[in-house]
């Protein structure tokens, strides 16, 4: 049963964030707030401005205005800065941010992988770029890692090009998760799978999220995986934020029309 | 030669090419860009290694030229003969009399002393780019230190083969900071770049890079812990001088599959058979 | 026995004397002179000089002379020789609006002002061999007018546009541009460093890539806006004098394309503009690069990046055949070590897999039933 968080020290802070490419294109004026160990799903439609939402908060493109600030518990921090605003650091610390702490899920496998090499170069990778110089230790992880995802770890030397479009997005999901990062952000984590392989997806994605407590930023447009992941929904239209709250509640009792007619039209599929 | 300036380059080019190259020595491993020029001999050929050469090159130094080793291979005497005609210099074929060495693809055998220069010819400067084609990304991960692709292809290799398969442009980490790529030797002369007493200096004339090994400078090939590097060994030892350490090259005798293996430095295999005999 | 080691140098000395006497040819013959080159060849004369980057007619056509007609090879030459040359002076920016016009075409407007001027151009010529040529006719001079001495002055098409503010300007900001002979490269490059890349780039390769441009991979939806040829001053500051003097003439071609329009919230939508520009009689050069250079500003225009010409460090990188013929000639040179590290490699991994088969079947072999027990 999915219960929020609220009482979890707050994450990432994004204030007043904009980023546009023309009128209501982009995204304007977002404020919000995540939770250590909440899940956070962007619900709009395509063209709502919730993936430019999403590169910006993950650090891939600077925004025209706003700031997004990451807060570390003390303790984790290190001896360095609590609180590191993304566009504010310089660009070496915000990628090592990315390599080391944080995660990005694409939708497109493709674009989270490395075709080119195996499945356990592709686990790898985070660990080695952490430093990590065993191979047979890496390769340990590896396997641990398809078991983790329900792949079959006999296949860890098969190139990702071998594996059915849910098999590359499981292994990407173990390629991003193996550094335990402390913040993930996924896009559309179960676009253009089959139904079948969806659920099953979803399944494991809310497992592992609940045995590692990650915290999360979940963008999609299917309002049955957002009730399925997130404790709570930002409702996107034309770039901005028309209605947020608890999961349940904005699903089952959406206060503004537009949200009343993205259930709607849920239920009418 | 009449109508060039001494070792061909104008005085200016040579004083900006020195100048990238102190820097490359402040920077050890460190890929400095400077504005190469065009050199009557093709890209590819040494033009890096060219004008490094004439921009370090003194009337009264003593210049070696070696292509895979040897001596007298085309490229190797083509470059001698052009530094003789533009720069008039003493030309040598023996490692130790030599205080210049430009070399293609080797190391010598002969361990090098402090004073000497070793030149080396680069094509593709870049170790990163078989990875990342664009250069703006190679430049930003160097400067980042994000290395961890590297290892990616080591452990690709060792789960496909075994083995790690880079057998030659070896990957280096140079001072414990940047990955470097030694030029095309083989990984059998990786570890005499690691604190040689020479000055080691690196040129890439098409890619117009630049870097360098300062003397006694700390030199590391990648590899994983439990799959640490190591350099090929031969069961033969060369047929010419009997050298049982040093690489060889194979050479077909006839038609029928005969082979036999000798130095690939030929200077080295000579001065052993003058011993030897 | 080990012939690799002695022999190179008078290898290489040998060559070069076959080569000169195949360079020469039939001995029974008139030897071709370099001023024939210059003055029937001046095409490839031309494209030589564009691709050096050096303006002097005598000396490409010395450099394709040299090179056997090889045009990769004259260019190199010349290269290599414009590189040794001093730097006397920086000249004006040139004017080709006060062009000495050859030719001068648009596809944009039928009537212009100073008129369509086709020049001689091989565009409507019918592709068939003029064996009259073989036999040695005799071809009758141009004929001439003598009423249009003072041409109406051609003003730039695009100027035409300007006015209306329907075509993005050019402007000047006083910067130095980047000078690529004497600067590494460093992406991302400027546009005036790009130009400078192209304006010396292979001819080929860019006509490649501005016709990918046209099959849908980054189309830019370009006119012809003008096409000139002809001689323009180059001119020079001396500062003792604190006068600028005119220090002779080259031959230039140019092309102004005008591309598909651009606009955003800030901006009101206007054509933008591809630049071409070449030595000597170059036409099919300049609209590649013009093309090109269109295409590589869709980073700056905000265009999706989707077609090879539009990728800056790809094309950039790969365009000058001297870098280029360099390097592919390169595998030429002996590779004997590193070949040797493959081989040596290359054994080893078909030892270790032979004896991983043959553990296998032994395995295989010992759980299967021996077919006399059967």
């Amino acid at each position: 049963m999915k219960k929020p968080v609220l009482e979890r020290p707050v994450l990432l802070d994004v204030q007043g964030i904009t980023r546009l490419y023309g009128p209501a294109k982009g995204c304007e004026a977002i404020d919000f707030q995540l939770h250590a160990g909440e899940v956070l799903g962007i619900v709009g439609e395509s063209g709502s401005g919730k993936s430019t939402l999403l590169r910006v908060l993950a650090g891939l493109e600077a925004p025209d205005a706003g700031q997004v600030l990451y807060r570390r518990q003390a303790d984790d921090a290190g001896g360095e800065d609590a609180e590191l605003d993304l566009y504010a650091i310089g660009e070496a610390r915000r990628r090592a941010l990315l390599r080391l702490e944080w995660g990005l899920v694409h939708q497109n496998p493709r674009d989270g992988l490395r075709m080119g090499v195996s499945a356990g170069a592709n686990i790898g990778e985070r660990l080695m770029a952490q430093g990590q110089r065993h191979y047979g230790q890496l390769r340990a992880s590896g396997q641990a890692w398809m078991r983790q995802v329900e792949l079959d770890p006999g296949r860890i030397d098969d190139a990702p090009r071998t594996f059915s479009g849910g098999m590359q997005q499981r292994l990407q999901i173990a390629r991003t998760l193996v550094t335990r990062p402390r913040l993930v952000f996924m896009d559309e984590p179960t676009g253009g799978l089959d139904v079948s392989v969806q659920a099953r997806l979803l399944d494991m994605l809310r497992t592992l999220v609940r045995q590692l407590g990650l915290s999360v930023v979940l963008v999609t447009h299917d309002l049955a995986v957002a009730r399925l992941l997130a404790h709570r929904l930002l409702v996107m239209r034309r770039g901005q934020v028309v209605e947020t709250g608890l999961t349940d509640q904005i699903l089952d009792d959406p206060q503004h029309e537009y949200t009343q007619l993205l259930v709607s039209s849920v239920l009418t599929p | 030669m009449n109508g060039y300036n001494f070792a061909y380059l104008d005085e200016q080019t040579k004083r900006m090419i020195r100048r990238a190259l102190l820097k490359a020595v402040a920077i050890p491993g460190y890929q400095v860009p400077f504005g190469g020029r065009e050199m009557p001999m093709p890209y590819g050929w040494g033009t890096g290694g060219v004008q490094l050469t004439a921009s370090i090159l003194g009337a009264d130094d003593i210049l070696k030229v070696i292509d895979q080793g040897a001596d007298d291979t085309t490229n190797a005497v083509s470059i001698r003969h052009f530094f003789q005609r533009v720069a008039g210099v003493e030309t040598t074929t023996a490692t130790t009399a030599a205080d210049v060495i430009q070399t293609r693809h080797r190391i010598p055998e002969t361990p090098l002393r402090a004073g000497q220069i070793l030149v080396f010819q680069v094509p593709i400067p870049e170790p990163l780019r078989f990875i990342e084609p664009s250069e703006q990304e190679t430049r930003l991960m160097h400067a980042l230190e994000e290395y961890g692709v590297m290892h990616v292809k080591l452990y690709e290799d060792i789960a496909r083969y075994g083995h790690i398969a880079t057998t030659y442009a070896y990957p280096v980490k140079v001072d414990g900071r940047y990955v470097m790529d030694p030029s095309p030797i083989p990984k059998f002369d990786n570890p005499k770049l690691d604190g040689n007493p020479a000055l080691m200096l690196f040129g890439a004339g098409r890619e117009k890079r630049l870097y360098a090994i300062p003397p006694y400078t700390r030199v590391e090939s990648l590899d994983f812990e439990d799959h640490p590097f190591e350099v090929q060994r031969w069961e033969h030892a060369c047929a010419l001088c009997g050298s049982d350490h040093s690489y060889l090259d194979e050479v077909i005798t006839d038609d029928q599959g005969g082979r036999m293996f000798v130095c690939s430095d030929t200077d080295y295999c000579q001065s052993r058979r003058g011993e030897v005999a | 026995m080990y012939v690799a080691v002695k022999g190179g140098e008078q290898a290489i000395a040998s060559a070069h004397r076959w080569l000169a006497d195949r360079r020469r040819g039939d001995r029974d013959r008139a030897e071709i002179e370099v001023a024939q080159i210059g003055d029937q060849l001046r095409l490839a004369v031309d494209r030589v000089m564009s691709e050096a980057s050096l303006y002097d007619p005598e000396l490409a056509a010395l450099a394709f002379k040299q090179a056997s007609g090889d045009l990769t090879e004259a260019v190199f030459l010349l290269r290599a020789y414009r590189t040794t040359l001093p730097r006397l002076a920086v000249s004006e920016p040139l004017d080709t609006a006060g062009m000495r016009i050859e030719r001068r075409i648009s596809a944009t407007y039928k009537d212009i002002p100073g008129g369509q001027i086709l020049g001689p151009t091989y565009d409507y010529t019918h592709r068939l061999l003029d064996f009259l040529q073989l036999a040695g006719a005799e071809v009758p001079p141009a004929e001439t007018r003598d009423d249009v001495t003072d041409a109406e002055p051609c003003p730039q098409i695009l100027e035409l546009l300007n006015d209306e503010g329907l075509v993005e300007q050019a402007i000047d900001d006083g910067s130095e541009p980047m000078d690529i002979t004497r600067d590494p490269p460093d992406y991302p490059m400027e546009r005036a460093a790009r130009l400078q890349m192209l304006a010396r780039g292979d001819e080929g390769y860019l006509l490649a890539l501005g016709y990918s441009t046209q099959r849908g991979y980054g189309r830019n939806h370009p006119f012809a806006g003008e096409i000139r040829q002809g001689q323009v001053e180059v001119e020079i500051h001396v500062e003792e004098w604190d006068e600028t003097i005119c220090v002779g003439e080259i031959a230039l071609s140019e092309c102004q394309m005008i591309n598909q329009f651009g606009g955003s919230r800030e901006a009101a939508p206007q054509f933008t503009r591809g630049y071409g520009l070449a030595f000597g009689h170059n036409e099919r050069k300049t609209m590649a690069m013009a093309l090109v250079d269109r295409a590589l500003r869709a980073e700056e225009l905000g265009e999706p990046i989707s077609g090879p010409a539009q990728q800056a460090e790809f094309v950039l990188a790969h365009a000058d055949s001297v870098d280029a013929s360099g390097f592919v000639s390169h595998l030429k040179l002996p590779h004997y070590v590193d070949f040797q590290s493959e081989l040596d490699l290359l054994r080893r991994l078909r030892r270790e897999h032979a004896a991983r088969q043959a553990e296998v079947e032994g395995a295989r072999d010992a759980a299967s039933p021996k077919p006399e027990e059967r």
